[in-house]
């Protein structure tokens, strides 16, 4: 089986590539990477104005199953994944049961294997039942192909566990991933806390309180040598603790969402569940903050933190909605919107957030369009409009805070391991691959 | 009944931040004129007959409600109460369903009360009958921001330029939000007070002065309105105590002499007198509590005349 793609603008920030160039896809990997490449009987893909990128890679996705099935499951999420031009997603461990173990590690995999419509890694619990008390069997389900060991939802507030996960990961050379905001000081919060909460009066999470938990946490890799993860920074602090934790070297990487790059704590103002999300939306100055983090390499991915609840849930008061929402089918759309068009990135350094760097992080071997490896494509066309509409989610998280957002870029196909799994929009039917 | 040209803008009655003075003036005018109802021997008065109010509470509630009921009332309204203590969550019916079974019954007015913030606009979103907000956990309740102007006004003749102290629980307090946004619209200067671990982060941004010490906002006060302390706060560990708070932060004779000599004394009710308000002056010669109560009344009777009679369709039907 073959497949030309044609005259698309090809960007792969690993071999530093950017330039007109077709891609021949040969037995699911990338064969060849040229100008005007002739292949008898290959299916042509004609991408002329478009970009060709490594597929994109979402390391921080809720997938909900097992137990949670009315927010997500497998299907939907990676319908969901394929639609928003992403051939893999690591999902996290806090489902019901928690995944705690390799025997569900290795279920999840071998689910995802069959009803999957792209490639889904596993992120295992860092305590038994996400409890914060006892190490999880790390080990274990390392070896059962996890790609890294996260409580996440959940801060580890007990310092001692989380060095012990961090040296027991660190045997395996794999990364902890941790949900960085103080527990005493959000418990009571559901927004940020700064003049629109004062004028909500809503109870607020403290930008201290992620600063103070990135600080420890780092502090704590820093003593024991290990790799350290920051999930979903938000607080100017938190930037800048990890920009001067880098330059001492210290193994830490760290992801920013879509949403916290584009919107502010304002969004909170009419009450509307879909703003609510942990840690909250900022005030400006940290979103001006995170977006020059995001610039100068000291946050490294872009992740979404795609956390799809069902409907009713999060149709109720703001205080008792739970927290996040999808984000799958959005998050291109507004980094594009939000970092490219308006000058800030160029799409080789938004392209890298979302392939290269979380690939790095996972240790992945994707994110990179080299000849030999498997051939997960995303095709973008930037400067496509386009009208968020929930509606037409494939995820069943149908709550957004970017609602009948007006986006300007899009993924307009998803190639995994040389098969479309998305093209304008549609996605192919799980499993028929 | 009074014709003014102007009328309310919106349906609802949710907040006071985005309230016009021009609004504001025409509740206060109408309450003026309700007031004279209140006093008569038979107060009953045929206007909002056939129309149905329900009070939907799911906090508990004496004076609001009882408010609100007398106000339905005296207005020839039918009236119903529930009273739900359990949020909707424990109580597994959601908010939504329960509105919808309001409105199922073909109620004119839903007057809400519940802890949650933006449950009002919440009510207002999922169902057509006017939503009064009767308080949403610490946002807002506008019918007391209404009913201390009226109060204020009444005594003072105006609000513009008057120099107003809110002392206590600001954090946590819907009816110092909803004071703020009107007062400041009306040309009030807002002072707040209270221990910095209840007073909520950036609240000068609302464009008040915020002091830790209760003396120097009531430093040459027109008015002072206490807020209420609620006990569980403490342990909470937002004071030390109810005996530390009544030291440093209550009002008594000794402060309230800070203030202008013919200063108001404001309270929201219900009071804890020893704690944030001294037995003495809380029904001494500068207290208003008792008038507030009235006051409340009359803004009520205002408001439901209003939503129901006063607005656009009157207007457009004439």
């Amino acid at each position: 089986m073959k497949l030309v793609i044609k005259r698309g603008r090809v960007i792969d920030p690993v071999q530093n590539i950017d330039a007109i160039a077709d891609i021949l896809v040969e037995n699911g990997v990338i064969a060849k990477i040229g100008e005007a490449i002739e292949a008898k009987g290959a299916e042509v893909f004609d991408a002329e104005g478009l970009v060709i990128a490594p597929g994109l890679i979402d390391m921080h996705v809720h997938l909900r199953e097992p137990g949670l099935e009315a927010k997500e499951d497998i299907v939907s999420g990676t319908q969901a994944a394929a639609a928003g031009g992403f051939t893999t997603i690591a999902c996290m461990p806090n489902t019901k049961p928690v995944i705690d173990n390799a025997i569900l590690v290795a279920g999840v995999l071998r689910r995802a294997e069959t009803e999957g419509l792209v490639r889904v890694k596993v992120i295992g619990a860092l305590s038994k039942e996400q409890q914060g008390k006892e190490l999880a069997e790390i080990g274990d389900m390392l070896q059962a192909g996890a790609v890294a060991i996260s409580d996440d939802g959940h801060y580890v507030s007990d310092a001692r566990l989380l060095r012990n996960a961090l040296e027991y990961t660190g045997i395996y050379g794999k990364t902890v991933i941790s949900h960085a905001e103080d527990e005493g000081l959000v418990s009571e919060g559901y927004m940020h806390e700064g003049a629109v909460s004062a004028a909500l009066g809503m109870k607020g999470r403290p930008a201290v309180a992620e600063d103070i938990a990135v600080a420890r946490d780092i502090l704590l890799a820093e003593y024991t040598g290990a790799r350290l993860h920051i999930a979903h920074v938000s607080t100017k602090g938190a930037v800048e603790i990890i920009r001067q934790a880098k330059r001492r070297g210290v193994k830490v990487t760290a992801e920013a969402t879509p949403h916290h790059l584009a919107l502010t704590d304002e969004a909170v103002s009419g009450f509307n569940t879909a703003t609510k999300v942990n840690p909250p939306l900022r005030s400006r100055d940290h979103v001006d903050a995170l977006i020059a983090g995001l610039k100068d390499g000291t946050i490294d991915a872009i992740a979404t933190d795609h956390a799809p609840h069902a409907f009713e849930e999060k149709d109720m008061e703001y205080k008792y909605a739970p927290s996040g929402f999808a984000g799958l089918e959005t998050a291109l759309g507004v980094v594009l919107t939000e970092l490219y068009h308006t000058g800030k990135m160029t799409l080789p350094e938004i392209i890298r957030c979302l392939s290269a760097a979380p690939a790095k992080i996972l240790d992945l071997n994707a994110g990179t369009l080299q000849v030999g490896v498997p051939a997960d494509i995303t095709v973008i066309e930037p400067m496509r409009e386009w009208t968020v509409d929930s509606k037409k989610f494939y995820t069943r998280g149908k709550h957004t805070p970017f609602e009948g957002a007006k986006l300007k870029g899009k993924a307009v196909a998803t190639i995994v391991g040389g098969t479309i799994v998305m093209k304008d929009g549609e996605v192919s039917t799980c499993g028929e691959n | 009944m009074p014709k003014s040209q102007v009328s309310l803008r919106n349906k609802h009655i949710l907040e006071l931040k985005t309230m016009t003075p021009a609004e504001m003036s025409l509740i206060l005018d109408t309450a003026q004129e309700m007031k004279h109802i209140i006093d008569r021997d038979i107060k009953k008065v045929p206007t909002l007959r056939g129309k149905s109010i329900i009070n939907l509470f799911f906090e508990a509630s004496t004076r609001t409600r009882t408010s609100f009921e007398l106000a339905g009332k005296y207005l020839g309204a039918d009236v119903v109460n529930i009273t739900t203590s359990a949020s909707s969550v424990t109580k597994g019916e959601s908010l939504r369903d329960t509105l919808l079974t309001v409105e199922a019954m073909g109620v004119d007015v839903i007057v809400m009360r519940h802890e949650a913030e933006g449950s009002a606009h919440f009510a207002a979103q999922a169902v057509k009958p006017v939503i009064i907000n009767a308080g949403d956990g610490a946002h807002e309740h506008p019918t007391q921001g209404l009913l201390d102007m009226f109060t204020i006004r009444e005594h003072k003749g105006k609000l513009a330029g008057l120099k107003v102290a809110i002392i206590g629980d600001i954090l946590h307090s819907r009816v110092a939000r909803s004071n703020i946004w009107g007062l400041k619209k009306m040309g009030a200067e807002v002072h707040v007070a209270g221990p910095a671990t209840l007073l909520p982060r950036d609240i000068e941004q609302l464009g008040v002065k915020a002091y830790t010490r209760v003396e120097e906002a009531l430093d040459g006060a027109d008015v002072v309105n206490v807020l209420r302390i609620q006990r569980e706060r403490q342990q909470k560990g937002l004071f030390p105590s109810p005996r530390e708070y009544a030291r440093i932060f209550g009002i008594n004779a000794k402060r309230l002499a800070l203030a202008k000599p013919d200063a108001l004394l404001l309270h929201p009710g219900p009071m804890n007198r020893g704690l944030e308000i001294a037995p003495d002056i809380a029904y001494g010669e500068q207290s208003v509590i008792q008038e507030q109560v009235k006051n409340g009344l009359a803004v009520r009777m205002a408001l439901l005349f209003l939503v129901l009679m006063g607005g656009n369709k009157v207007e457009a039907g004439n």
